[in-house]
């Protein structure tokens, strides 16, 4: 309804109207309106929050727990962080003020962009990444800039691709590994040489390791835990994916005093505190959580070696991602571009995936498919995704099936 | 070359893990799933069914659906235990009836635990009257019959499970 007397309302900010709409967006609209889809295209767990932790939120609320809790969070979820993180990586955190409850991973990086830039300061944002990224580093004032990764390194970065974006303004470095959407990890040691970059630059590296957990080959390194790294490291963390709690909004962040306590500044006007209850559940999930965790992760790798083994079978090559539940093949070979792979797939085959476009630099050729659905969904898929590649591009179905007639077990994953 | 080494087991192989929710699974998707080779998935399951690790493949159907009138009852069994034999002996002439499915050697007020299966009420009654509480040794039963069945090894009973995730999220 319009009120043809009023005047027009004010316009809105410069930086929310130059703030890119999601890529993932169009796909989302396109997919909801239509029926039979079979969805690859979730970045989130398929799997129900555990049984004991979502009682443990609702023993929270019949218990009466509705209120306010600490700006920190709860001190015994910060402990409890505090004990788990040391446990498992060595990283060592106070839970008085190093480490802060956020909503979600998404709030942890919001606070941290805040809490460390100032207008015109760049960050380094190796891509393809997750979506939020770029959009934190404007909305806090800085510059996001891209340094876009290879498919041919296993979509891992180095030093030498940082420095060539390296300039007087560069404040931070931002890291999301394991990766969403490559599926990409990095090993111990490129960590540590980035770590002496940023050390002898003067940068912030800014860790998201929400998929810590769900890393299938070698060992996860928490970069806080890294020679040097501590002082200038903010690790985000979180309860979503780990524990399949994406709903619940619960992450944390971890920082030296002074990062941390601007952080929970900013969060005390912003946020003000974590839901309580999901608190609660987050507790019991680090309590008690650990062999459903352990139940999940064998699955997703199940379905992680079914996928790439499905996806190279059909012509689109696709390493063998090592983290995450993403594999995010190539699609160059059928001569489409990624937006249009996906979007055709979606119409013509009705299975939904994320063109790597949506995901930044480097992303061209690449399409995300999550594997965090069921097995019985993952085949359907695979199945529809070769009648498409057949379609579009016949030779390279038909190269496929040749080179898959002399393969057996894939050589990297032969002995895991 | 074989270097795989089905026994023994610290923690369990996946190949069971795998099987036991889904029997079906084929050896070659679960090479897949395991990243080993089929002819390295079919000599496993092949030595743990020759070891009896694994049992036996069964299916688990949901009768109330077919329409076909089943009625399970579970009774608990008083026993007197016998000489050397313990409570071996009794198990024995009580699970030889093709009518029991299971029989459990519990702690608890009871010492076995049976589930027998019949067409109706009155043929489990009767099983329990004239076979199972003569047998010797046998000093008290107590008999629950199936009401509903909500879950069985894994498997819920009711429908309700759906996918509530958006259909495509960061």
């Amino acid at each position: 309804m319009t009120d043809e007397n009023s005047k027009k309302a004010p316009p809105l900010s410069k930086i929310a109207r130059e703030l890119a709409p999601s890529g993932i967006r169009k796909f989302f609209d396109i997919a909801a309106k239509m029926h039979d889809v079979i969805s690859l295209g979730v970045g989130e767990p398929d799997f129900v929050t555990p049984w004991g932790i979502r009682e443990a939120g609702i023993y929270s609320i019949e218990k009466g727990q509705t209120t306010y809790t600490s700006n920190y969070g709860l001190l015994e979820l910060r402990q409890e962080i505090s004990k788990h993180l040391a446990n498992k990586y060595g990283a060592k955190y106070s839970p008085e003020n190093e480490i802060l409850v956020t909503v979600g991973v998404s709030e942890g990086m919001d606070l941290v962009m805040r809490a460390i830039l100032d207008p015109g300061d760049q960050v380094l944002v190796p891509e393809p990444c997750y979506v939020s990224y770029r959009p934190c580093v404007s909305l806090a004032g800085g510059e996001p800039v891209g340094v876009a990764t290879r498919s041919e390194d296993d979509f891992r970065v180095s030093v030498a691709q940082l420095e060539k974006k390296l300039t007087a303004r560069t404040k931070a470095i931002i890291l999301g590994f394991p990766s969403n959407p490559t599926g990409a990890t990095m090993p111990r040691q490129a960590l540590q040489e980035i770590v002496d970059f940023a050390h002898t630059h003067n940068l912030f590296i800014v860790s998201d390791e929400i998929y810590d957990r769900l890393t299938y080959e070698g060992e996860h390194t928490c970069i806080a835990s890294l020679k040097n790294a501590m002082s200038r490291t903010i690790t985000l963390n979180g309860f979503s994916k780990s524990y399949a709690m994406t709903g619940w909004r619960i992450g944390y962040a971890c920082a030296p005093p002074e990062v941390l306590t601007a952080m929970m500044k900013i969060h005390s006007y912003t946020a003000l505190c974590a839901p309580i209850n999901a608190q609660k559940a987050a507790l019991e999930a680090l309590k008690h959580g650990e062999s459903a965790v352990e139940d999940m992760i064998s699955q997703y790798n199940q379905r992680r070696r079914l996928i790439v083994e499905g996806l190279n079978g059909i012509g689109l090559k696709c390493h063998l991602p090592s983290g995450a539940f993403y594999a995010f093949p190539s699609v160059k070979a059928t001569g489409l571009s990624s937006e249009e792979f996906a979007e055709r797939l979606l119409y013509e085959e009705r299975v939904a995936v994320v063109p790597g476009t949506a995901f930044g630099e480097g992303g061209e050729g690449h399409i995300r498919c999550s594997y965090a659905t069921s097995i019985e969904k993952i085949e359907i898929a695979l199945s529809r995704i070769g009648q498409f590649v057949e379609k579009v591009a016949p030779e390279v179905a038909k190269q496929a099936r040749s080179e898959s007639k002399s393969y057996s077990a894939p050589k990297s994953a032969a002995h895991l | 070359m074989l270097n795989y080494q089905p026994m023994p087991l610290e923690e369990p192989d996946e190949i069971l893990t795998i099987l036991s929710r889904d029997a079906r699974t084929s050896p070659e998707k679960i090479a897949k799933m395991l990243g080993r080779s089929v002819e390295e998935v079919k000599l496993a399951i092949a030595e743990y069914e020759r070891l009896g690790v694994i049992k036996h493949y069964k299916t688990i159907i949901d009768w109330e659906k077919t329409g076909v009138e089943k009625v399970i009852a579970f009774i608990d069994v008083k026993v007197h235990p016998a000489r050397e034999v313990g409570f071996d002996k009794v198990a024995e002439r009580i699970y030889r009836y093709p009518e029991v499915q299971s029989l459990w050697l519990v702690s608890g007020g009871y010492d076995l635990r049976v589930a027998v299966e019949g067409a109706n009420i009155r043929e489990v009654g009767r099983f329990v009257a004239e076979k199972l509480a003569p047998i010797e040794g046998v000093m008290a039963t107590e008999t629950h019959f199936l009401l509903r069945k909500y879950k069985e090894d894994q498997v819920v009973f009711v429908d309700n499970e759906e996918d509530t995730r958006l259909v495509v999220t960061p």
